[in-house]
């Protein structure tokens, strides 16, 4: 899981996915849903992708391509009453949460049958219905609030759990410090989940984090346990957060992993995949080595779940789906100009263009 | 009615309000072991126990974020802040998150959260522990902004606040703490958000002013009505935003002459927005510009002296008022 750089410091790399112990005694519909959730997040993200390039979707569009393991792995487990949050890159498990891909697809169009109505767009993806609490575009501003679902949980004395994802920049941010200390301060059933894709933005995690395993930190909370696990492996992902669960519905203890993955595109659309801080091959040497799906799409077929042809029938749902999000994201009408005044408060308000009397 | 303090005032609000609603939980430094660093939490902990009136570390960040978690898991937490001066540390959550949650998600989420504590100044506590936040927190939409200025308001204002299922930011103020006054004692006492009050009628000059101010305007308007002769009459905003602008509309165009009192200071203050609302809908009732006794245009000192100069007392009011009525 690491090597040395060309300064002879320790970095953590994506090692190539290696078969899992076993299929985690999951049956062949759980295993075919995981498979199915990434190739739709894939899917769905190249067709965005397009879309951006052609001028349908603005802003910043952060892209999870080459991740989707991490996300299916640690989604798949929950329960209904369980709360996901994320940051900006977060199509990916709104839609593993359930958020339908054509409120998805209109969402980032900045469209009224959006999930936010168009208000939110790509970074702010929200499915309160469905426990997914954001879509949070501020880095490290959504650990606080995690901490705050955990803490209506444990209020509540339910059993629930709260995932929570972040990139690997987050650890170097205060509210890390202070979100995880409070979770072990006070028992609070939250699943701290770094996405290591190696790189926050174009700067590699050595150059920002002083520690060789971001899962290190966990050390400086009493009764928190850190691990490392491999994020381009579905079912490593799935035990490892599966483990995570109980610890919080058992012990109500918090625990943070870090699942070291890769992302194949830029950061966001805005920038390019490879440049300064790495290669073009380093990039097609990922996509061809370790891929997630072309992984657990050789295990499943090694242990004889699927074969070809149940493949090619995913894709081809999975396209249907993609295809019928971005008709429906064109069909859907820009918001209504009223909507700049609506969803500002909650009940009554004063008429807010009074002070625009020449609107 | 009984007569209590400011401080006790809020204590009730809170206590009343956690009996009556069992999603409220109280957060802060020092508010539960140590009843507040103000007291304004004393015998919480006792009553209700440590998951509803917690500790927090100093964090604020992070608690002010746990706050807006919680509610938008549903429960209505209050945030306590030693004092709004560190609260800037938590401002990103506020501001960017508590504030525009329910609009990014397109009115999936509701955000019943307040956050209080002493705001504007106390005494010799020099430029990072004496700063005036209202106008901060009153230019963004999805906040609402709250200063009460007596023990009655501060009762009846907090338990809306509470109540309110938007976030609020709750101005209250370190040297009025103390401050005694009539409260009414009956639980289901509640003063609306967004009320001016007239605190004093009077038909010669209006003097608006909020929270620490009024009890400066009230001075001034009473060393007016002796000395001078002339009649003030004081509106206090209680709630910053939304702004009851009608109420300050109104005694203007009876006084047809105003002066607009705060401690903050004069650049973006909320003075300024009050002047934009008067000359946009009372301009023809003006006889004379409207003017703004203000902290001034720099940091609070320590110096005993100095920052006696640095805040907006009843002297300074006595002569901005004559000011505007060409009484120099």
């Amino acid at each position: 899981m690491s090597r040395r750089n060309e300064r002879g410091k320790r970095v953590l790399v994506a090692t190539k996915a290696t078969e899992s112990d076993e299929l985690l005694g999951l049956d062949r519909d759980r295993l075919v849903e995981m498979l199915r959730w990434m190739i739709l997040a894939r899917r769905f993200e190249e067709k965005a992708a397009e879309m951006y390039q052609m001028g349908e979707i603005g802003g910043f569009c952060h892209l999870y391509i080459g991740q989707e393991a991490v996300a299916a792995g640690a989604i798949t487990p929950l329960g209904d009453d369980d709360y996901v949050i994320t940051a900006y890159r977060d199509h990916a498990q709104a839609l593993i949460r359930g958020l339908d891909a054509n409120a998805l697809m209109a969402e980032l169009f900045g469209r009224v049958g959006g999930s936010s109505g168009g208000k939110g767009g790509s970074m702010h993806i929200f499915n309160a219905a469905r426990h997914f609490m954001g879509g949070h575009a501020i880095v490290g501003s959504h650990l606080p609030i995690a901490i705050g679902l955990g803490y209506a949980i444990r209020y509540r004395d339910s059993d629930a759990v709260c995932v929570c994802f972040m990139g690997d920049s987050v650890v170097n941010i205060g509210a890390f410090n202070e979100s995880l200390n409070m979770a072990a301060l006070w028992d609070l059933p939250v699943i701290f989940l770094i996405e290591n894709n190696l790189f926050g933005m174009g700067t590699a995690v050595h150059r920002a984090a002083a520690v060789e395993k971001l899962a290190d930190r966990a050390c400086a909370y009493a009764g928190m346990e850190g691990w490392t696990v491999d994020g381009m492996d579905v079912l490593a992902v799935r035990k490892s957060v599966e483990r995570a669960i109980e610890r919080a519905r058992l012990e109500r203890k918090p625990t943070l992993i870090e699942a070291v993955t890769y992302r194949y595109m830029g950061h966001s659309m805005s920038d390019p995949s490879h440049g300064v801080y790495r290669t073009k091959e380093d990039v097609l040497e990922h996509r061809k080595k370790v891929d997630p799906i072309d992984h657990f799409v050789d295990t499943l077929k090694k242990h004889a779940v699927i074969d070809g042809s149940d493949v090619t029938q995913i894709e081809e749902s999975v396209m249907a789906i993609v295809a019928e999000s971005v008709e429906f994201a064109k069909n859907s009408p820009e918001p209504d100009p009223e909507a700049l005044y609506t969803d500002i408060y909650y009940g009554d308000y004063p008429d807010p263009k009074r002070r625009d009397p020449w609107r | 009615m009984a007569v209590i303090a400011y401080r006790e005032a809020l204590n009730q609000a809170l206590r009343e309000e956690m009996r009556r609603d069992p999603d409220i939980f109280l957060m802060g430094e020092e508010i539960a072991e140590y009843d507040g660093a103000y007291k304004v939490t004393k015998g919480l902990l006792e009553e209700f126990g440590e998951m509803r009136v917690r500790d927090a570390p100093i964090a604020e960040m992070g608690f002010a974020g746990l706050g807006v978690g919680a509610a938008m898991a549903g429960l209505r937490p209050v945030i306590e802040f030693m004092t709004w001066n560190f609260a800037l540390l938590a401002i990103d959550e506020i501001v960017n998150t508590a504030a525009k949650l329910r609009y990014m998600s397109g009115g999936q989420l509701k955000l019943p959260i307040t956050f209080r504590g002493p705001n504007a100044g106390a005494i010799q506590l020099a430029a990072s522990h004496s700063q005036s936040f209202e106008s901060w927190y009153a230019y963004v939409p999805g906040l609402k902004v709250v200063a009460p200025s007596t023990p009655r308001d501060a009762k009846g204002l907090l338990k809306s606040a509470i109540r309110d299922d938007n976030p609020v930011v709750f101005l209250e103020n370190e040297v009025i703490y103390g401050l005694k006054g009539e409260v009414p004692d009956d639980e289901d006492f509640t003063i609306p958000l967004g009320q001016s009050e007239v605190k004093r009628s009077g038909d010669d000059v209006t003097v608006v002013a909020h929270a620490r101010s009024v009890h400066w305007a009230m001075e001034a308007a009473e060393i007016l009505a002796e000395k001078h002769d002339i009649s003030v009459e004081v509106v206090d905003p209680r709630t910053i935003r939304p702004l009851d602008i009608d109420t300050i509309l109104d005694s203007v165009r009876k006084t047809n002459r105003c002066v607009i009192v705060e401690e903050g200071h004069p650049f973006c203050g909320i003075g300024a927005q009050v002047v934009d609302d008067i000359q946009r809908e009372a301009f023809d009732y003006l006889d004379a510009p409207v003017i703004r006794v203000t902290g001034p245009d720099a940091p609070t000192p320590y110096a005993r002296n100095l920052e006696q100069l640095s805040l907006p007392q009843a002297e300074f009011i006595v002569q901005a008022v004559q000011h505007v009525s060409y009484l120099e």
